[in-house]
């Protein structure tokens, strides 16, 4: 056993985890919220790579990129659910994911008609350049700082749905919408800004990985495989769910890689049906939700 | 009873007779035909227009790839009809169609996935009488279509594709492929790589899961064992992978000092950046048996320079051979860029059909088989080219390449100097070495 390899892979499985954790959390927070599978999730994951191409190309600074891949990520999830997404929130989930994966698939085109199929490059920012020497392991500083970052934004996002008006709001609308329109508070605007949060989720994790992977119109469809996987193994809609599951997720790819490289994504996917039989809400799942 | 007996026998007998008159003209139809036609031919041929069926990947992992082909279809296909380019050189061409026809086409996407490439070629074949197909940028994409070919006896003159199978153990007798294989792309490579790194190297792999991955693999390994390296691991990955890193670590704890990078497209990309990321490009020498199309553009020359590899075909050979010009500038004229090697092989295959066409006289499948199969000689922008009889491999010279430093690029599109230009005689695999067994016409 070589165990400066496994120490390598266990931190590695945390880094990967964790940038799961970010691309899972706009899906399971829109589904939570609104009971929504959204198929456009891996779509707003790589406009926001794409806004950050474009911000980074103007600026060559890489907080505003961020900035900017989120922001033009919501504004699409705003647009797109006043548009078409609400009037879907009462439809069969059938409909739900045809109409939202129709818009994924519309949003793909539209970028590789516009930027062509060639990948982009976003470099990794200045103050992310390098390895760090962790003694047992020489590993990339930004994958580093992902931690960092990842760990701020899930504190947000915990604090605004958890510890917020608009949070309470959106948590008693899905118990009972009626009631709380009838208590006059108005359902369709919270549901409106849930929609843009989970998109402008998506559109960060994008930036975020954006220095790391390649950024193509393709880029979101991987992803929202490996969404789903982690939030089937966490639990859909559940947020500590899609943590822990992510951080399950990124353990069991590097941990199999180092093994056997070539069955780290089989093992993916046979612990999410080990899940299914065994406990098919998940593991932080609530039975019987809608 | 036996009233209603009689009536019965009397229905059926008169269905049966029905139907076997009406089956009849059938019969004699298809026996009649049954001397010429050949897949499509000669129903495929009777317009004023032939019609030629392209799978291509316009998304998924190779769409970059596919783009940069399709542009090279569609070039070809506009000199074949109109004139221009290449076409003006080459004798038996007249610009003028293909024996007078008119080529028309159609691209159908293939999602760089084999099934969508044999639902698309299929339909080609049967709806729109194609009497050719070529595409495909990945050789899963290729083989299946090859076998396609074969099954309905219509000519394939395959895309990309540089898996070893593709014209060894999975060879068909109605497909050519003109694409370097694994084994041709090592052979050439290995002695470059013998002189530049040296004989004592310690190689890692990293290899996509299928066939044109394993063959790159097996091929590189067995000709730079034979110039003294040796093998120290090989991390197998899936295609479409996004990220690296865990593949990565293993490979910077390998004890290797040359990094084997076979993942290809946006794969190549992703697994490039992120080796720099790892610093595994800092501890060891990338060598990459076959460069993606666009690699230098989307990873940047700071990180491809140093790096050695082969392409079917890199663009500054214009400055050296007349056919190579003809072809990248009047490339360059349409497309605003210099054209990559999947244009190159969509560039060069249209041609070689159509002039095995032409001297065949003839669209009839067996006769072009025929015409490319004797091993004709055309003046292509990478020297002379000629198909092999045994496994309908072109023999063309493969160039080796080095990842230019960015202070040496003349302009952005200059990223790597041409190291060698291996005749294809040389590498070419003897034939009973690949394992091809060419089924009958």
């Amino acid at each position: 056993m070589n165990w400066s390899l496994l120490w390598a892979q266990l931190f590695n499985g945390l880094t990967l985890g964790a940038l799961l954790v970010l691309v899972a959390m706009g899906l399971t927070i829109i589904f939570g919220a609104l009971g929504v599978i959204n198929f456009a999730h891996g779509a707003f994951y790589m406009v926001g790579a794409y806004a950050a191409y474009i911000a980074y190309t103007a600026t060559y600074s890489f907080v505003i990129s961020i900035v900017a891949g989120a922001a033009v990520a919501m504004l699409l999830g705003l647009i797109i659910e006043r548009g078409l997404i609400r009037y879907y929130y009462k439809r069969p989930h059938e409909d739900q994911i045809l109409v939202t994966f129709g818009i994924g698939i519309i949003i793909v085109e539209a970028v590789r008609a516009f930027f062509g199929g060639i990948a982009k490059r976003v470099p990794v920012p200045t103050w992310g350049e390098g390895a760090v020497n962790l003694g047992f392991l020489y590993y990339p500083t930004y994958r580093i700082e992902v931690l960092g970052i990842v760990g701020a934004a899930l504190v947000i996002l915990y604090v605004v749905l958890y510890r917020t008006r608009i949070g309470l709001i959106v948590r008693a609308g899905i118990e009972d919408q009626l009631m709380v329109n009838i208590l006059g508070i108005n359902v369709t605007r919270t549901f409106l800004v849930v929609f843009g949060l989970g998109s402008m989720a998506a559109g960060f994790a994008g930036v975020v990985n954006s220095p790391i992977v390649t950024v193509n119109p393709e880029m979101g469809a991987l992803v929202l495989v490996q969404s789903f996987v982690v939030i089937v193994i966490g639990g859909v809609g559940s947020f500590w769910g899609a943590v822990v599951g992510g951080l399950i997720a990124g353990e069991i790819l590097s941990l199999t890689a180092m093994i056997e490289p070539a069955y780290s994504q089989v093992m993916l996917f046979a612990a999410m049906a080990v899940v299914l039989i065994l406990r098919p809400q998940g593991l932080f799942g609530v039975q019987g939700r809608q | 009873m036996s009233k209603s007996q009689t009536g019965k026998f009397n229905r059926r007998t008169l269905l049966k007779a029905g139907a076997a008159i009406g089956a009849m003209p059938l019969v004699n139809i298809s026996r009649s035909f049954a001397q010429e036609t050949i897949g499509n031919y000669p129903a495929g041929t009777s317009g004023p227009s032939v019609f030629v069926g392209l799978t291509i990947p316009l998304t998924g992992p190779y769409s970059g790839e596919g783009d940069d082909m399709q542009k090279g279809y569609k070039l070809g296909i506009e000199h074949l009809n109109n004139g221009g380019g290449l076409v003006s050189k080459i004798k038996t061409l007249t610009g003028k169609g293909v024996l007078g026809k008119k080529i028309e086409y159609k691209i159908a996407d293939t999602q760089t996935q084999p099934d969508p490439a044999v639902q698309a070629a299929t339909n080609f074949i049967t709806n729109n009488k194609a009497i050719m197909i070529s595409g495909s940028v990945s050789s899963a994409e290729a083989i299946a279509l090859e076998k396609v070919a074969q099954r309905f006896k219509v000519l394939n003159m395959v895309g990309c594709s540089g898996a070893n199978e593709t014209t060894g153990k999975d060879c068909q007798r109605y497909a050519f492929r003109s694409q370097p294989s694994a084994f041709m792309a090592a052979k050439a490579l290995a002695p470059v790589l013998a002189k530049e790194l040296g004989t004592k190297r310690k190689a890692v792999y990293l290899v996509p899961d299928y066939a044109y991955g394993h063959s790159v693999h097996q091929s590189t390994s067995e000709f730079t064992k034979a110039i003294g390296w040796t093998e120290v691991g090989a991390q197998i990955c899936p295609v479409g992978t996004a990220d690296y890193s865990s593949y990565l670590l293993n490979i910077a704890n390998s004890g290797a000092d040359v990094f084997v990078n076979v993942a290809f497209g946006a794969d190549s990309v992703a697994s490039t950046k992120q080796a720099k990321q790892f610093g595994v490009l800092d501890k060891m020498k990338m060598v990459v048996p076959n460069l993606s199309a666009f690699q230098g553009k989307e990873v940047g020359a700071e990180i491809m320079q140093g790096v050695y590899g082969t392409q079917d075909f890199w663009w500054t050979l214009a400055e050296t051979n007349e056919a190579a010009k003809l072809f990248v500038d009047s490339f360059e004229a349409t497309n605003k860029y210099k054209p990559r090697w999947p244009a190159h092989i969509a560039y060069t295959q249209m041609l070689c059909w159509a002039d095995a066409v032409e001297r065949a006289k003839s669209f009839n499948p067996h006769e072009v088989i025929k015409a490319l199969e004797a091993g004709h000689k055309l003046e292509m922008p990478l020297g002379e080219v000629y198909y092999r009889e045994c496994d309908h491999q072109q023999v063309r010279a493969v160039p080796v390449v080095v990842g230019k430093k960015p202070s040496e690029m003349r302009n952005p599109e200059d990223l790597y100097r041409i190291v060698g230009l291996t005749p294809g005689v040389d590498v070419v695999p003897a034939c009973d070495a690949g394992g091809c067994k060419m089924p009958s016409i």
